[in-house]
């Protein structure tokens, strides 16, 4: 059967579920790669008229707080660093433009898809610095550990790291202890599950009794996910259930989740939109202090200057959707951002943005199937 | 965040090893998954392998990604 | 202390073995570079008789006149080079607007320390692609800059050719029921390059450029079918690019088959691996063509007879809606907007 086959089945089952539900639903997709995955592939467009999808703050380029995007463009315009980077951040406007602008001013800013090219580069120009911008939650922090251990242990001591990782479950805590949230149910984030087991959700599913589903990055995986979402809450229960288990085992990845431990630390970290989170980050251990590029290079971090009117805190804790906010669309567009969910490419804004703007003009797309009749 | 995509070791050699995804060849490195081998499935993150995956699930993955020609529906051109 | 090695011959001629600046001075080494290396590549009548400008006979009717720069990193790439870019970009362009493409100026702007063989490799590849548009190169220039003051070479090509009488390819005529063809598969050009710059040691794969002239395919797709409404070559911006740009152009809506679009499974490989959108990634050798809806089996028919439209698909029609959207059916189902990219796709991993 085509996937489009699949996929009418698991929304004509789902779709039966939703009515029996009689209320308006709300889950919140935690990952930004399952945001975008959704608004790629149209599931949002697919959704029952009662079940809302809310984008939750699992973009690690939105949740990145704008004093650190500057002070990576301050390092980037140094004439002695090279600045190692995820695709991800160059976009990102802190107080005074964005990577890619710095480029274009002559900054050495290079973008790499591994944090071993990072390493590489430095032992490539030893009389050079080169800084990794350490950006990502726990799918990608490992990485970052194993860089730094490489690094010692191939003693490339012109290589630092700019820390800034993230940790998913705090975040869920702080939103879940906000009496505001208005969210019946969790999609989990998969790959970050891949790293920190399944049961790392379970004392969140019992103390709040919110459904926690954890799924794959598949338009498929997706919607069944949500489906199951939708079961639990037409049950009333509040299950964790793991439906990406070819990946996902209840304790993570016992190796990589050691690479993180030994090289970091967690501690409280500044969210862009939604402020200091206690143990919600990732800091270098003592003994590592020496990749610090914090330290090692004097960067103290300024204050955040929140865009006035930008709604983008409200966004990622589901309190809102884009186009409730005034400048979306309007003053706040992908070619030139004010909020930071806007700068990204798996931001809930610029993902409405991109592939939804078609909701905001009412039109009555749902009803057909065929364009021409 | 974070895409990963499952690929099959084909090669090993110590940490590295090089996976194949379709027709592409890919370096990774296998610091997170020490008791993967050659044949074996893993999840592929940011040059990583962040999981060892067996193969009948990985290959389902691909099942939903793989462009399938659907010559049965032709639903814009009716 | 250095040892110079006194033991070796001189080479014989140096400048031969690499571009110097004085190659772009005008005197006797950029004669000898015309005479060597550039004239035996690209010769005929019009371009032998190296006059200050290409004298040519005109007929009746509307000249189409384009230009175009190519700036491509590496200079070669799996199918392809700057050279055949620089001849297919402009043949495309020409070919898309009715016309029939005819003749190309050829301008590089080299590197000092270029690697005379790449040079000639390139410009082999320039004869060889003109060849095969059935395009003359008639008039030409060459300048070096010092090293560092470009990235081994650019070329700009201008290109004319007589329009195709009877022949309005426009937006404006575009109207609901109108369908969309496209000449084969999507993003090859674009991921094979990215594959080769972005510093991907880590990746290696059989992928290659789809670069290639259309104008064969095209001028038979026009002399055999009636109704062709519009053409566009989809280039930088990608298939995204071009019918979000049809859209908003012509007002109408448009929607677009997922299931539809050929894709080959290593391009889409790719394009998962760099977290991409294959639709937002470049092509070289395509053509994305509107046309009545009675017509599309004839064209979808003519596009397959040649050889770069063999996997050629209708993959969408216009609609009623005057809204100027482009939105896309997806594999599964689901229906979003597609948008025109912002402009350099960057390999993300989140």
């Amino acid at each position: 059967m085509t996937l489009r086959g699949r996929m009418t089945r698991l929304v004509q089952d789902f779709a039966r579920t939703a009515r029996t539900i009689e209320r308006d639903v709300s889950f919140m997709e935690i990952c930004g790669t399952h945001t975008v995955s959704a608004c790629r592939s149209g599931v949002h467009s697919l959704m029952p008229d009662n079940i809302r999808l809310i984008s939750g703050p699992g973009c690690p380029v939105c949740v990145t707080a704008q004093r650190y995007i500057d002070a990576l463009i301050e390092l980037g315009r140094r004439d002695d660093i090279t600045l190692t980077t995820y695709g991800d951040m160059m976009r990102v406007t802190g107080a005074d433009g964005s990577l890619e602008l710095a480029r274009s001013e002559g900054a050495d800013v290079r973008v790499i898809t591994s944090t071993m090219d990072a390493l590489d580069i430095a032992a490539a120009q030893p009389d050079r610095e080169v800084v990794f911008a350490a950006v990502g939650f726990e799918t990608t922090a490992p990485a970052t550990a194993a860089a730094v251990l490489t690094a010692e242990a191939r003693d490339i001591r012109n290589f630092t790291i700019l820390p800034c990782h993230k940790l998913v479950i705090p975040a869920m805590r702080t939103l879940l202890s906000n009496p505001d949230l208005k969210v019946d149910g969790f999609l989990c984030p998969g790959h970050v599950s891949v790293i920190i087991g399944s049961e790392e959700y379970r004392p969140i599913v019992e103390e709040y009794r919110k459904p926690c589903v954890i799924a794959g990055f598949e338009p498929l995986q997706i919607m069944a996910g949500i489906d199951r979402l939708a079961e639990q809450v037409m049950r009333g229960e509040a299950k964790l259930e793991n439906l990406y288990p070819e990946a996902v085992n209840p304790h993570g990845n016992p190796a990589a989740r050691a690479l993180m431990d030994k090289v970091f630390i967690p501690g409280d970290a500044a969210w862009r939109a939604l402020g200091v989170m206690e143990q919600s980050g990732l800091d270098l251990r003592p003994e590592y202090a020496q990749f610090d590029a914090f330290q090692r290079f004097g960067i103290v971090l300024g204050e955040d200057q929140e865009p006035p009117g930008c709604r983008c805190g409200e966004v990622i804790t589901g309190q809102c959707v884009p186009r409730d906010c005034s400048l979306f669309g309007t003053v706040c567009t992908p070619i030139n951002p004010i909020g930071p969910c806007m700068v990204s490419s798996e931001g809930s804004c610029q993902a409405w943005f991109k592939y939804r703007r078609n909701e905001m003009k009412r039109r009555r797309v749902d009803e057909r199937q065929e364009v021409i009749a | 965040m974070c895409l990963a995509l499952p690929a099959k070791i084909e090669e090993c050699e110590g940490d590295t090893a090089w996976v194949r995804i379709g027709d592409a060849r890919m370096r990774v490195n296998l610091v997170m998954t020490p008791e993967a081998g050659v044949g074996d499935w893993v999840l592929v993150h940011a040059g990583f392998s962040i999981q060892q995956v067996d193969e009948a699930t990985a290959r389902e993955t691909w099942d939903l990604i793989e462009v399938i020609p659907q010559e049965e529906e032709d639903e814009v051109m009716r | 202390m250095t040892t110079v090695s006194t033991s070796r011959t001189p080479v014989f001629n140096p400048h031969a073995r690499r571009v110097v600046l004085a190659h772009g001075g005008g005197g006797q080494l950029t004669d000898e570079l015309l005479r060597d290396v550039i004239r035996p590549r690209l010769t005929n009548d019009l371009l032998d008789t190296l006059d200050d400008a290409a004298l040519l006979p005109v007929q009746a009717g509307r000249l189409a006149f384009t230009t175009d720069s190519y700036v491509v990193q590496p200079l070669e790439f799996p199918g392809g080079d700057i050279g055949r870019l620089a001849v297919s970009g402009t043949v495309n362009d020409l070919a898309v607007c009715g016309a029939d493409p005819a003749h190309l100026s050829l301008s590089l702007i080299l590197e000092e320390g270029l690697d005379m063989e790449v040079l000639r490799r390139v410009l082999d590849s320039v004869q060889a692609t003109a060849e095969e548009a059935g395009v003359t190169i008639v008039t030409g220039d060459t300048k070096v800059v010092a090293r560092g003051q470009a990235d081994g070479m650019y070329i700009n090509t201008a290109g004319i050719g007589l329009v195709r009488p009877r022949r309005t390819l426009s937006t404006d005529r575009i109207q609901p029921g109108d369908v969309v063809i496209l000449s084969g598969t999507v993003a090859d050009h674009g991921l094979a390059v990215m594959l080769q710059r972005e510093a991907q040691p880590w990746i290696t794969s059989e992928l290659a450029s789809d670069v290639a002239p259309l104008g064969g395919m095209i001028g038979g797709l026009l002399d055999e079918v009636q109704g062709i409404v519009f053409m566009r070559d989809a280039t930088r911006g990608g298939l995204a690019g071009v019918v979000s740009d049809m859209a908003e152009q012509s007002g109408q809506h448009l929607t677009i088959d997922e299931a539809k679009i050929p894709i080959r499974p290593e391009t889409n490989y790719a394009a998962e691996m760099l977290g991409l959108d294959p639709l937002d990634v470049a092509n070289e050798g395509k053509v994305v063509v509107v046309v009545r809806k009675h017509k599309a089996a004839a064209a979808l028919r003519s596009l397959r007879a040649h050889r770069l439209g063999q996997r050629a698909e209708v993959i969408g029609a216009f609609g009623e809606d005057r809204d100027g959207l482009c939105e896309l059916l997806t594999e599964v189902g689901g229906r979003r907007i597609i948008q025109k990219p912002y402009g350099e796709e960057l390999p993300r991993i989140c």
